[in-house]
């Protein structure tokens, strides 16, 4: 594998930086079974870092580690170049790490509006008393605020959708809502978990391409996790396989594609 | 017009308002179930510590003097001062917020993510020892609530229905008040929650926990938040209550009268509270007027229950709750 510790360019020109995420020999057990066993990755500024693997391997809960819905049973997490304390996970939040869900956990009685201004929680400075009293600061921050919100809008294309209830939204829009609601944080590191899973092939088309265009434009860290092989390849910079709880290949789609042990994993392989 | 109908009117107008009472104790409720899908069997008990507190702190009773007294060997019972309404009122909501706080972190911290019915335990719980510890803290007596408004008959209404239709309407002023206090507190709760930062955080939360925390809301705060909302509906509820009918034990059972009006209104609908409330209040009393008569009077007591029995059976949801969808 190469040396990538002081930042590498891509094969399509980006320049990826330094670390930004260093996750150190991550376990964690729920009982007796152990769902992470000594994991150890990096996230660099500015690239699309996947983690793939098959059904039960450990992607999810390695996912809620980063962004602090699970505590590891043992290993430390470092952002930003410092050890993070163990955190709750709306403080992980406040840090600009933004995530999605597997199954979409989007406010469904809330608008498409009203649930990506949630996204801007972190980023609302007002105290309660102003808020409450609409003072001010409050006032002016509102329309701040919502002109954020309505140039996401703009650029995922869900102009027409804005006013009605998520929870009447198709599936793939409703996805395109929660990323909507994560990119309204204006996160450092995004955490998507499997943004294409349950889509049709126009709609994975679709967030392909805004996944590329929010890493592009916006500089966005993304990590995410996929269970498509092929959208795995096209769109990350470097790769994570996880199996049972183990890393068992780190690199470029192209080292990992060729991995013995990942492909091992992917086709099963004989016990004899 | 015929005395009849007028009469019909007059009790129709004091069901309304008598459902406005309801309603303020049902709001409580249905603001701390949507945001943590918590019945608060405590709500009640909340309204009579919070008029307890309001006139203890009024009358500058001395808190625990029972218990000082019996401790110590000492005889106080009062400061000597009188408090003016307004300055006893903000203490009291200090009071309701720092009792808010102490739930949250006392109570509803170590119950994170347990079953509905243990919360519901929890707030019985809550509510036998708040009845006690208000007991304790500021003695069992009636006390008379007074804190200026308005009471008894309306004369301007009265002289103006009568010169209208030579029958005179009896409408308590404090009957009056009450609707537009809590018309107010509607508005404003309404406001608060539908454009503010806080109030959206609050939906949030209510909606979905997981997705909150993702975007960076405390829920603890947002509990701590809720509570301290409750407890000042039930501090406004206390004080109409109780300068209703005196501050005693039997306010907490007020909340008693909030069920029905919860299952007409639904448990998670703010507007479903205030319509329920007004379709009980004005229920009762019409059925008393019109059908009381024929079956031995005293409807009024079982009235409500039996008509939110009827809900249950064909509505379930409520009015204006979330519909039930069964997916297979």
């Amino acid at each position: 594998m190469k040396d990538m510790s002081e930042g590498y360019t891509t094969a399509d020109g980006r320049k990826i930086g330094g670390t930004m995420m260093e996750m150190k020999n991550i376990t964690l057990r729920f009982g007796g079974v152990v769902a992470i066993k000594d994991i150890s990755f990096d996230i660099r500024e500015g690239e699309i870092r996947a983690i793939i693997g098959p059904n039960g391997a450990g992607k999810s809960s390695m996912l809620n580690v980063i962004s602090g819905f699970y505590i590891p049973s043992e290993g430390e997490v470092w952002f930003h170049g410092s050890k993070r304390p163990q955190m709750k996970p709306y403080q992980v939040a406040q840090q600009g790490i933004a995530r999605t869900f597997q199954n979409i956990a989007l406010f469904k009685g809330m608008s498409t509006l009203d649930n990506m201004m949630t996204g801007r929680m972190t980023r609302m400075k007002s105290s309660m008393a102003q808020q409450a009293m609409w003072w001010g600061k409050a006032q002016k921050e509102e329309s701040e605020h919502r002109e954020a919100v309505e140039k996401i809008i703009d650029f995922l294309e869900i102009q027409a959708i804005r006013k009605t209830p998520v929870g009447r939204l198709p599936y793939g829009l409703q996805k395109r809502v929660e990323l909507g609601r994560a990119l309204a944080a204006e996160p450092k590191l995004l955490l998507l978990d499997e943004p294409m899973a349950g889509m049709n092939v126009e709609e994975k088309e679709d967030m392909s391409r805004f996944i590329l265009d929010v890493n592009d434009e916006f500089g966005t860290t993304i990590a995410l996790i996929e269970h498509d092989m092929g959208v795995v390849m096209d769109l990350s910079d470097r790769v994570v396989v996880m199996d049972y709880g183990k890393k068992i290949g780190d690199g470029t789609p192209d080292e990992v594609r060729n991995n013995q042990d990942v492909i091992d994993a992917y086709l099963g392989v004989s016990h004899d | 017009m015929p005395d009849q109908l007028l009469f019909a009117i007059e009790v129709t107008l004091n069901g309304l308002m008598a459902g406005v009472m309801y309603a303020l104790v049902a709001l409580g409720f249905v603001l701390i179930f949507k945001a943590s899908g918590i019945f608060n069997y405590a709500q009640g008990v909340m309204a009579l510590f919070a008029a307890l507190t309001l006139v203890g702190l009024q009358n500058g009773q001395v808190p625990f003097a029972h218990l000082i007294n019996a401790i110590f060997g000492t005889d106080v019972h009062h400061f000597g001062w009188h408090l003016p309404a307004f300055v006893a009122i903000i203490l009291t909501i200090g009071v309701m917020i720092l009792l808010a706080i102490i739930v949250e972190r006392y109570v509803l911290k170590h119950l994170v993510n347990q079953e509905p019915i243990i919360l519901f335990m929890a707030t019985i719980g809550l509510a036998y020892f708040m009845e006690g510890f208000g007991d304790m803290m500021w003695g069992s007596e009636i006390k008379k609530l007074d804190v200026g408004l308005p009471q008894g008959i309306s004369e301007s209404i009265d002289a103006t229905t009568y010169n209208w239709f030579g029958y005179g309407f009896f409408i308590d002023r404090l009957d009056i008040v009450a609707t537009v206090i809590a018309a107010l507190l509607v508005i404003s709760l309404t406001l608060f929650s539908q454009y503010s930062k806080q109030g959206r955080a609050l939906r949030a939360v209510a909606d979905d926990h997981q997705a909150a925390l993702s975007v960076g809301i405390s829920l603890r705060f947002i509990w701590v938040l809720v509570w301290s909302i409750a407890g000042f509906v039930a501090l406004v509820a206390g004080i109409m209550w109780g300068a209703k009918s005196g501050v005693q034990f039997s306010l907490s059972l007020i909340a008693l009268k909030a069920l029905p009006v919860l299952m007409l209104g639904g448990f998670t609908s703010i507007p479903g509270a205030i319509v329920g409330g007004l379709i009980i209040g004005v229920g009762e009393k019409l059925f008393e007027f019109a059908i009381g008569p024929m079956i031995g009077g005293a409807t009024e007591n079982w009235f409500a229950y039996v008509l939110a029995l009827l809900f249950l059976v064909f509505r379930p949801q409520g009015l204006f709750g979330e519909k039930i969808i069964e997916r297979v």
